[in-house]
């Protein structure tokens, strides 16, 4: 019987991967893409993360995907594939929302942009870039609109914290002070006219998402001219270590942990941005039918009160050491400097003070339901 | 990096000072380079038994957990207080960075370790 040779996946790079390797970064295979974990030259995780929250850091984010929807019936498509309310973002305004299975389950979380009158831009996760685009196309194919994968034509750059403003500022024309959080505008950034700027990103910091052209050349052109700006701000590049470290912080959800085909939209406590009241969209019935059913189980945030750290997987026991659920997300915080999780629990377990346990090799470790965010971004003056 | 060279060393990356009955046990330098900041480290109590090749404890990363390996067998008598609250001393400087101090209950095993020379091609290698 000859084998069967198993195809292994091809593992992509962005157009940054070079200026990584030269910079000597950590690099690991991330939803099958090459990426930066961490850079030893920045001071590693702990120091970006703080770089993030107190000055600014750079990312490569160019394994997410983007997908245009542009036609007289773009609002319409969206509309149907979306939980949140498109129709209330004006030209330029930007939401967060997932795309939902009929079973009110996630597909994706996803960024939605209007950048014009009848043209829409979702930005969605890496490890989802075919499955979300295949999903767009094959449900709106009864719209007047056209849908178009362009996840491959942009490299996209995160430039994220308090300085990230002052940082791009000295790139581009655009005046940003105008551009309000999830707002974006067009400009001349390092030269290259029209380019997309998105106050959007994935840190709970204030900052901007630049999308330019995704060559080589014009990408490492850019990179390196951030970098050099950024000099002033302490600036250092960034990898996914500190991006996991960041969002948890900020409590943003990760695909395949938090939100995930068998989760639905209130156990993710993403009801914010889940419009009931639009029009019909897929997944609202399930969702109508679990709203009336009550949830099973809830996420809550943990914070660690005895020594250890609580990671993704680990089960979470009640005070009897019996295991009611399981972490989400669990890492060390490096700016809060504790030890947080997320973790589904039944709603009696939810309330914030409940004291619980998370098993660690064998034994359980004292937690605490705290509040989230576990951080806030602090109000400007 | 030089590895000192009183110390013997294993392919999971500890290290191990032998004076005698006793020895003192931690990791290398280049396992604090892997590893990245150090967060977390766990440890055996005095009086518990390590056994050659098996896990004795795990040091923590901020991204992963990752076991530490006894280079020998022995007993615990003492282990560095100062790494509960300090981990970030391994990051520092991995060769003082002690973890545990153990009696030694075959001194023969101490042959099957690497020498620094063989440690640090092990680590070339390795990439």
């Amino acid at each position: 019987m000859p084998a069967v040779e198993a195809t292994t996946p091809v593992i992509r790079k962005t157009a940054l991967y070079s200026v990584h390797r030269q910079m000597g970064a950590k690099m690991v295979e991330f939803n099958g893409w090459e990426m930066p974990v961490e850079y030893p030259s920045s001071g590693g995780i702990m120091a970006e993360h703080n770089a993030v929250r107190t000055s600014v850091g750079i990312f490569d984010v160019s394994h997410m995907g983007d997908i245009r929807l542009a036609g007289p019936e773009a609002l319409a498509a969206v509309q149907h594939i979306s939980m949140n309310d498109a129709s209330r973002l004006s030209v330029g305004q930007a939401q967060y929302s997932a795309l939902l299975y009929p079973q009110g389950t996630f597909v994706d979380d996803v960024i939605v942009h209007r950048l014009g009158e009848d043209e829409y831009l979702l930005v969605i996760n890496a490890g989802t870039r075919e499955k979300d685009f295949s999903w767009v196309r094959d449900n709106t194919r009864q719209f007047d609109c056209k849908v178009e994968n362009l996840s491959d034509d942009y490299t996209q750059i995160a430039i994220q914290g308090p300085k990230g403003v002052n940082l791009l500022q000295k790139l581009t024309d655009a005046d940003l002070s105008t551009v309000k959080f999830y707002w974006v505008t067009r400009g001349t950034v390092c030269g290259l006219k029209n380019i997309l700027i998105a106050r959007t990103g994935y840190t709970g910091e204030d900052g901007f998402e630049i999308y330019i052209p995704g060559d080589e050349e014009t990408s490492v052109r850019v990179w390196n001219e951030i970098l050099q700006a950024g000099k002033e701000f302490g600036a250092v590049p960034c990898g996914l270590g500190a991006r996991n470290t960041l969002r948890l912080e900020a409590k943003l959800a990760l695909y395949g942990h938090e939100i995930s085909d068998t989760i639905n939209v209130w156990e993710a406590g993403l009801d914010r941005f889940c419009r009931m009241e639009k029009s019909d969209f897929i997944g609202r019935a399930a969702l109508e039918k679990a709203k009336a059913e009550g949830v099973t189980r809830a996420l809550a945030g943990l914070e660690m009160i005895e020594r250890g750290i609580a990671r993704d997987g680990y089960r979470v026991l009640d005070q009897a050491g019996t295991p009611i659920g399981y972490v989400t997300s669990g890492s060390p915080a490096p700016f809060l400097k504790k030890n947080i999780a997320l973790a589904y629990l039944p709603p009696k377990f939810v309330a914030l003070g409940t004291e619980l346990k998370v098993e660690i090799r064998g034994q359980g470790v004292k937690a605490v339901v705290v509040p989230t965010a576990f951080y806030k971004k602090p109000k400007k003056p | 990096m030089p590895y000192p060279t009183d110390y013997k060393y294993t392919k999971e990356h500890e290290w191990i000072k032998a004076d005698g009955k006793s020895a003192t046990i931690g990791i290398t330098h280049h396992a604090q380079e892997s590893l990245g900041d150090i967060v977390f480290v766990d440890l055996p109590k005095i009086g518990s038994e390590i056994a050659v090749g098996k896990a004795f404890g795990s040091v923590e990363s901020v991204k992963a957990v990752s076991d530490l390996y006894a280079p020998v067998s022995g007993t615990v008598t003492e282990v560095n207080g100062d790494l509960a609250t300090a981990p970030e001393k391994i990051n520092k400087d991995a060769h003082s960075a002690w973890m545990i101090k153990i009696t030694l209950k075959d001194p023969n095993e101490l042959n099957a370790l690497l020498p620094a020379s063989d440690y640090e091609k092990f680590v070339a290698e390795e990439g």
